[in-house]
């Protein structure tokens, strides 16, 4: 039964995304792509990964379609300058015109046949893997009492592996400095224009709005907080609070913009602030980010605390100023 | 076979989706979807090789979360780059016009 429901998850996976990338229209591309979002979260449900599951119902599902569906009043149309190796061919109707040539036909083929062979080559590699000499969920079993926390996955990512958490939350504000840079700054007269259709997709009645919001930071706090002994975490609820500032631009309460100011450029470094004093103030034991057991709990919520507000601000950030720069 | 393998296998076929998507397509938009389901593939893989024995494995569980950030960090990057690339290229086009 298990199996059965398994293979019929994986096909409906396969054939979301091989549509996404194969339907002429761009717009069905993007909503077969949040559909592909939303299997991928039952997909992490059944691979017992509930904190997975949560953060891509949120961000990969929501955030990014969101992101997407935005990008799509800017971006349709057909490609202007063909240049490249392949052209565009008859497959691709509205995304160029033109009828392909010979080559074309060849150098796509050949690509179709070296993506299979690289796909059969992955899968037998993966096949023919020996068994790993250490059990890592064992190790991590006999670390928790130190850990601070009761969460196992939160363990590892504030605690066992804190710098790799630290320097992500690092690469995600370096992104949103690099769409702050190429979205904001320009000139207003030079903002093209959004055709009105692809806005109107994308309202959200007021109240609808009104009352979500106030929710929507109650359930970040409840994420937040439930992080230290289930699933949940500064991810999950900094996702959620993203989708909070969303709704409300959506909606017309919350202006967007490429140019923040400074109380919210603090916001946005606040939690990686954060995580770098508590790294700081523990290097006195000598190992980066290994926390006295004693006070590990607290730290671990401390920062916890912080990076729900900066990734919130963060993720909200990547929306706002690529959906704000087409207004002003 | 255990599910962990069974997804695992669907992971690698889904990054060779994402890698012919992305040679074979020529809109931006289409190729951040196909970026974005080639690292949906490297996850599953991660994850579901982890768990091959069938019990969670709360690592890889961490590193495809935090994974799952950086990808949305990424594709925010991607479509601001290919919209000013568009507008960039409108510019030229009424330039030689």
């Amino acid at each position: 039964m298990n199996l059965a429901f398994d293979l019929l998850l994986i096909a409906a996976l396969l054939w979301s995304a091989g549509r996404a990338l194969t339907t002429p229209d761009l717009f069905r591309a993007v909503v077969l792509f949040i559909v592909f979002g939303l299997l991928m979260a039952l997909a992490w449900a059944r691979l017992d990964a509930p904190d997975i599951a949560l953060a891509e119902a949120a961000i990969g599902a929501g955030l990014t379609g969101a992101l997407l569906l935005d990008a799509l009043g800017h971006l349709r149309g057909p490609v202007r300058r063909k240049s490249g190796l392949i052209a565009p061919s008859t497959v691709m109707s509205s995304e160029g015109a033109g009828p392909p040539a010979f080559p074309t036909y060849f150098l796509n083929g050949l690509a179709i046949v070296l993506a299979v062979a690289l796909g059969l080559a992955l899968a037998g590699a993966l096949l023919l893997l020996p068994e790993p000499a250490i059990s890592l969920p064992r190790e991590v079993a006999a670390a928790m009492d130190a850990s601070g926390v009761a969460h196992p996955v939160t363990a590892v990512l504030l605690n066992f592996r804190g710098y790799d958490t630290l320097l992500e939350v690092a690469v995600l504000w370096l992104a949103l400095l690099g769409v702050l840079a190429v979205a904001g700054g320009r000139a207003p007269g030079r903002a093209p224009v959004t055709p009105r259709s692809a806005r109107a997709s994308l309202k959200v009645p007021r109240l609808l709005a009104r009352v979500l919001a106030p929710l929507a930071l109650l359930v970040a706090g409840y994420l937040l907080w439930a992080g230290a002994h289930q699933p949940g975490g500064a991810f999950q609820a900094g996702a959620v609070l993203a989708a909070a500032a969303v709704l409300l631009n959506l909606a017309g309460l919350l202006p967007g913009g490429a140019t923040p100011r400074w109380v919210l450029r603090a916001g946005l470094g606040f939690g990686l602030l954060v995580f770098l004093a508590v790294a700081a103030a523990v290097m006195g034991q000598g190992v980066l980010l290994q926390y006295p057991p004693a006070w590990a709990g607290a730290l671990i919520m401390l920062i916890e605390t912080g990076l729900t507000l900066s990734i919130g601000l963060t993720l909200a950030g990547l929306f706002l100023a690529l959906s704000g720069a087409s207004r002003q | 076979m255990s599910a962990g393998l069974l997804y695992a296998l669907a992971g690698a076929a889904l990054f060779a989706f994402g890698v012919a998507g992305l040679i074979l397509r020529s809109h931006p938009l289409r190729k951040i979807l196909a970026f974005n389901v080639m690292g949906s593939g490297a996850f599953l893989v991660l994850v579901g090789l982890g768990q091959r024995d069938g019990t969670a494995d709360p690592v890889p569980q961490a590193m495809v979360l935090t994974g799952i950030v950086v990808s949305i960090a990424a594709t925010a990057l991607a479509l601001a780059l290919a919209r000013r690339q568009r507008e960039h290229g409108n510019d030229k086009e009424e330039r030689d016009a």
